[in-house]
């Protein structure tokens, strides 16, 4: 529906050594399983066109991906408005299959840091090694963003998605642009 | 006096003269001083003063290690005291104040404690304030605290940014110096990513000044080179102004750098501090000089003989035309040598040692026309405020004088002693060096990581290794141990070359002379920073503290800013004689991190202001805030406690929006409820489990209300289960309670009852719920049209998916505040438009949102208790007349068999029960009821409390809810409150249900 908005309606700021730009409204479907149940990875697959990832990965192209969250939980990502249909879908494929398939796209903010300097931006918050030859395209990272859980991967060079709770968005916006004030470069990387 | 050299100063750029101030007086220097240099360089010998006695104070070291020269910085939101001068870089417009005098440094009227120092033993304190007791409170310990302390505390709001950086490498250098520097360069060529850290802002430490060949060329070339060929590596990160801060398990290292500090306008943060993650750690941290102990050995004008060379060569400062030099080794020659090369005088070395032969040190100084004195010391040094010369005695005699020596300045030696801060911080062991009497790090006990193997070694200085040729030996060796120890090979490349001048053993020198009298022991300083003398130490020994950790808190020794880098040593050598044990066997006291003082901003990183604490916002928070939202901090959410209108009081519109829900229409943003989905073939079997009421019988559409208890039968939450369909369940839990119970079910899933086929997932944050309650709640969803929300089509404790005017929702019929009440959950980025939407149609029905006080208030009328409220984590299902809610049909539940050990079905606990005051008042929030007669304590007894209490605007009294022994058995009778205001209230024990007790408002 029309009115669905944004945590931060899209809010984005470009005043220090990165950019920082909250996304659109993004689709996320939580999906538990067994990942050797040929139906859970199906039901994942089909519904984001993109392969399964491995432990610690995540296949997305643009709005569509499968982020690997745990052992037994995948976050599939579709267009805002697929996510209803999508749920259909993947039940219909999972059938009497035990799992859980859950629409989570309001539960989330997601942002955009990027910028030549965004690597070291985003290691001034989380504890992960974030060196080029480390932190590569396809990896995904669950971790702690100062004193919040949040999740990230190379979406493009130089920009990485980040995402978090809905409800702590203004905090990760606030901390990233505190993380990305004039004069803060590390270069490290 | 000192005074600026027309040559040398290796470090500074004498074109760019700064201006800076000290105490008032504007002072110059050039790029490159540090404050320090800079003061020495203005004749400003005298930087501070002592802190119990208020003695004169001087500079002694050029570097971290100084006690004496702390200074404020900055004024107001730059302000911070304690800097030492020695590290801190001279900028244009730096201005300083000297510590701890009053009126002024030149003449402090606390300088009078320097004349009772006789009555001002070691524990002093301890044995003066503790009679008569309460005296200490009311007057010794407020003047005591006025006349602590060295800086003043900062008053303005800290203006400057500070942030966190998470790095990671293979091997960690801490230390630029030439160990440093070769440790670097050997691991790094083995492709091992290195990252190298130095305190200062130069490379090389002190092998420039101390001179000496690598490979054939003088060492501060090979610095040079190093430095260029470890730029050059892709694998190599160099930082300086970066101190390696502390050492803890897994190879986790805390640097701190220094970013702004030289540069105060620039912008960006001011501190960094470095959160890294290392395989390996070299520990190339030098050497710390130690002082001699002699009387006067704290005047202005005695300075580390190392020091004394760095300010001639470095930045070109004499302390004196005439420096005396005192030492027990060959190293101080070394200054001696300096001071000539600048056109210096010595007038004398006065060595502790008596050597069968000259070693090539003492022939050149001897060579080059000094006069040097074996076996000799200083008696005293002469002078008040600043050195005017030094009486000379025989090292082995009491200190009869046999000359004085006019003077300017002292440069004295007592050894080194390796820097084992860092090798120390994990667990890493020391051993006692006999020849160069000093703590080393023992190589085989080095600290351990998860594996069992060293992940820390030591290099250079900072292993013992003073030769040139060894300490480079050293470093390249521990640079291939790191790069080895992270699975790179080194390979065979072997270690540069050096040469190791040729010395002459020291001889260890704790007193001087040896046989000092009290008088002389009396003005032998150990710790210049806390003004702990020898006698403080030998009494303290004398007294029963033999232990070196009690010696050092009863007399302070190493407890200042400095951390006893000069005192440790030179105070247990001193202890140990006192105890007639070997150094070894009175053993060190503890290192700890940081190695110096680090700044609380660089601690609290980017965690201030704004961002000081993430605030959980809901998808109406804006909304709320632009509403007269009063807010209440709930976990890390914000809620609505009432909105105030203009005019109103907090209390005026808890009262306003209670009495419209019950006669109108209220909204209130419960978004913040958990919301956890628990899904699978054994969901119903897991719920059973959780809840103490059965869940299993629950039919699709319908919702029941729930408690949870822990494995000890206490309440942990509680909330509405909606069944969603076979095999799915929604359940509520508290604001506080979602993240919580999540965990709580997935370690029930994950360690105990593994094989359930059950998945959890956490929805909370997915909806904005609202709750539409009062007379008109069901006109407002039907003026929004949509789904059936009659009294048949969703009757009481039922729920349905649909729509309302025209957003998706789940309407679910449930009422936590006893009225005709709906709770809506709409999607989280659709919550502001269905808001709106319910805004306009209930326009015209009253509506009025209303907080979590209104909340509390309509449940408290209902009898409903909370969780928090009604429990603290001790309370039990039972404890409240919730005995309904515990199934008796099921075998098990989490807390259940708790339930039935003999404390828990004790007849004698408090129960609870509805309290209404006989005067209408209201309850103060917690009061205990006492009893007659007292405990085995004495104290009053006591029979119950207050756990709920609010005026109710719709009852027009107080009413509160509480705890009481025999409660539900004493109806009626009236019980006593003492308030902490003196009155005592009176209080009948009722039902807690005050309103509505049949329901019938919620049913229709």
């Amino acid at each position: 529906m029309s009115s669905a908005t944004s945590a931060l309606n899209g809010a984005t700021w470009s005043d220090g050594i990165a950019t920082v730009t909250e996304a659109p409204l993004q689709g996320m479907i939580t999906l538990r399983g067994a990942f050797s149940d040929a139906k859970v990875k199906k039901a994942a697959t089909s519904v984001a066109g993109v392969d399964m990832p491995g432990q610690g990965q995540a296949n997305c192209v643009e709005t569509r991906g499968i982020c690997w969250m745990s052992p037994d939980e995948l976050l599939v990502l579709c267009p805002y408005d697929t996510v209803g249909t999508n749920i259909e879908k993947m039940q219909a494929v999972l059938g009497d299959q035990h799992s859980l398939c859950v629409d989570v796209s309001d539960a989330r903010g997601v942002f955009d840091l990027s910028g030549p300097r965004a690597r070291e931006v985003l290691a001034k918050l989380v504890p992960v090694d974030l060196a080029p030859d480390q932190f590569t395209f396809g990896m995904f990272r669950r971790t702690r963003m100062a004193q919040v859980p949040a999740a990230f991967w190379l979406h493009e060079d130089d920009t990485f998605r980040i995402i978090c709770f809905r409800s702590q968005a203004q905090y990760v916006f606030d901390l990233l642009i505190t993380a990305a004030q004039p004069g803060s470069d590390v270069n490290f990387f | 006096m000192s005074t600026r050299l027309a040559t040398g100063g290796r470090l500074l750029n004498k074109d760019k003269a700064v201006r800076f101030t000290f105490n008032g007086q504007q002072m110059r220097g050039f790029e490159g001083d540090t404050l320090a240099s800079a003061l020495l360089a203005n004749d400003q010998m005298l930087v501070g003063r002592s802190f119990k006695y208020h003695r004169p104070r001087g500079i002694v070291a050029a570097g971290p290690e100084e006690p004496n020269a702390l200074v404020n910085l900055g004024v107001e939101g730059k302000f911070e005291p304690n800097q030492r001068a020695t590290t801190t870089e001279l900028f244009e417009g730096l201005l300083a104040t000297s510590q701890n005098h009053w009126p002024s440094l030149e003449f402090d009227v606390g300088a009078i404690n320097a004349k009772l120092s006789r009555f001002m033993p070691a524990g002093f304190y301890y044995k003066m304030f503790i009679h008569p007791r309460p005296l200490w409170k009311h007057v010794y310990e407020p003047f005591i605290r006025q006349a602590a302390g060295l800086g003043q505390a900062p008053k303005g709001r800290d203006q400057d940014t500070y942030e966190h950086f998470y790095a990671f490498c293979d091997v960690l250098v801490v230390g630029g110096g030439i160990a440093g520097l070769i440790a670097a360069r050997s691991a790094a060529k083995t492709g091992a990513r290195v990252l190298l850290i130095e305190q200062t802002v130069h490379w090389g430490g002190r092998a420039p000044v101390d001179g000496g060949e690598v490979g054939g060329k003088p060492v501060d070339n090979v610095v040079d080179e190093l430095v260029s060929e470890l730029k050059a590596l892709p694998n190599v990160t160099m930082r300086t102004r970066t101190m390696g801060a502390g050492v803890y398990d897994h190879g986790y290292v805390l640097a701190y750098e220094r970013l702004t500090d030289h540069a105060p306008e620039a912008d960006g943060p001011r501190h960094r501090l470095w959160r890294i993650r290392a395989g390996h750690v070299v520990t190339a941290t030098g050497a710390i000089e130690r002082p001699l102990s002699f009387a006067g050995n704290d005047i202005p004008g005695v300075m580390l003989a190392s020091a004394v060379r760095d300010y001639v060569v470095n930045y070109g400062v004499s302390p004196g035309d005439r420096t005396v030099i005192v030492t027990n080794n060959d190293d101080a020659y070394r200054t001696a040598s300096a001071l000539k090369a600048a056109g210096l005088d010595v007038p004398a070395i006065l060595d502790a040692r008596v050597l069968p032969v000259d070693s090539p040190l003492v022939a050149q100084a001897k060579a080059a026309g000094i006069r040097v004195l074996m076996g000799h010391g200083v008696s005293k040094v002469l002078g008040g405020k600043r050195v005017t010369g030094v009486a000379v005695c025989s090292q082995a005699g009491e200190g009869a004088v046999l000359e004085e020596i006019a003077c300017d300045a002292v440069a004295m030696s007592g050894g080194w002693s390796p820097v084992v801060h860092l090798w120390s911080h994990c667990g890493g062991k020391l051993l006692w060096d006999n020849d160069f009497a000093m703590f080393r790090p023992d190589v085989d006990k080095a600290p351990t990581g998860a594996d069992g193997s060293a992940f820390v070694s030591p290099a250079g200085s900072a292993n013992g290794h003073f030769g040139l040729a060894e300490l480079v030996g050293d470093a390249h060796a521990m640079g291939h141990t790191a790069a080895r120890s992270t699975g790179h090979n080194p390979g065979k490349a072997a270690a540069p070359d050096a040469i190791s001048v040729e010395e002459a053993a020291m001889a260890p020198v704790w007193l001087m002379p040896q046989g000092a009298g009290p008088t002389l022991r009396g003005k032998a300083w150990l710790d210049y920073q806390n003004d702990v003398k020898v006698s403080d130490v030998q009494l303290a020994a004398q007294e029963g503290f033999e232990s070196v950790e009690h010696a050092k808190r009863y007399t302070t020794l190493g407890m200042a800013t400095d951390q006893g880098k000069l005192s440790n040593i030179n105070g247990l050598a001193i202890l140990s004689d006192a105890l007639n044990q070997p150094i070894p066997q009175t053993g060190t006291t503890t290192f700890r991190p940081p190695y110096t003082p680090i700044s609380m901003g660089a601690i609290a990183g980017e965690a201030r202001g704004k961002v000081f604490q993430p605030v959980r916002r809901t998808p109406l928070h804006d909304w709320h805030d632009a509403n007269g939202a009063d807010w209440e901090p709930v976990g890390h959410w914000r809620r609505p406690y009432a909105y105030v209108r203009s005019g109103e009081s907090v209390h005026d519109a808890v009262m306003r929006e209670t009495k419209n829900v019950r006669e109108n229409l209220g909204l209130l943003d419960a978004s913040t409820l958990g919301k956890l989905i628990v899904k699978g073939p054994d969901a119903g079997k897991f719920l059973d489990m959780l809840y103490t009421n059965m869940m299993s019988t629950l039919k699709p559409g319908k919702c029941r209300y729930g408690l949870m208890c822990s494995e000890n039968g206490f309440l942990i939450d509680d909330g509405v289960v909606a069944r969603i369909d076979q095999d799915s369940f929604l359940c509520h839990t508290t604001t506080g309670g979602a993240e919580r119970i999540h965990g709580h079910m997935e370690e029930w899933l994950q360690t105990e009852w593994w094989d359930m086929q059950v998945y959890v997932a956490n929805v909370t944050e997915q909806y904005a719920q609202i709750a539409v309650v009062g007379p008109n709640a069901r006109k407002a969803l039907e003026a929004l049209g949509g789904m059936d929300v009659s009294a048949e089509g969703l009757g009481f404790m039922e729920w349905a998916d649909g729509t309302l005017g025209g957003f998706d929702v789940r309407a679910y019929r449930i009422s936590f505040s006893g009225e005709l009440s709906y709770e809506i959950a709409v999607g989280a980025s659709e919550g502001q438009a269905f808001w709106d939407a319910l805004m306009v149609v209930g326009a015209d029905l009253g509506v009025m949102p209303y907080g979590t006080e209104t909340l509390h208030i309509l449940r408290a009328e209902k009898g409903f208790i909370m969780i928090g409220d009604e429990t603290d984590g001790t309370v039990i299902p039972q404890d409240l007349g919730l005995h309904w809610a515990l199934s008796k049909k099921k075998d098990d539940y989490l807390g259940k068999r708790a339930q039935q050990r003999s404390h828990m079905a004790d007849p004698e606990r408090w129960k609870l029960v509805g309290l209404e005051t006989v005067d209408g008042s209201v309850l103060p929030d917690g009061a205990y009821a006492v009893a007659d007669g007292t405990n085995d304590n004495g104290q009053r007894n006591m029979q119950g409390r207050v756990t709920s209490s609010y005026h109710s605007p719709n009852l027009n009294k107080g009413i509160a809810m509480g705890l009481v022994l025999h409660g539900p058995d004493r109806m009626g009778e009236v019980i006593e409150f003492p308030g902490t205001d003196g009155t005592t209230y009176k209080a009948k024990i009722v039902s807690p249900v005050f309103y509505d007790p049949d329901g019938e408002k919620q049913n229709v």
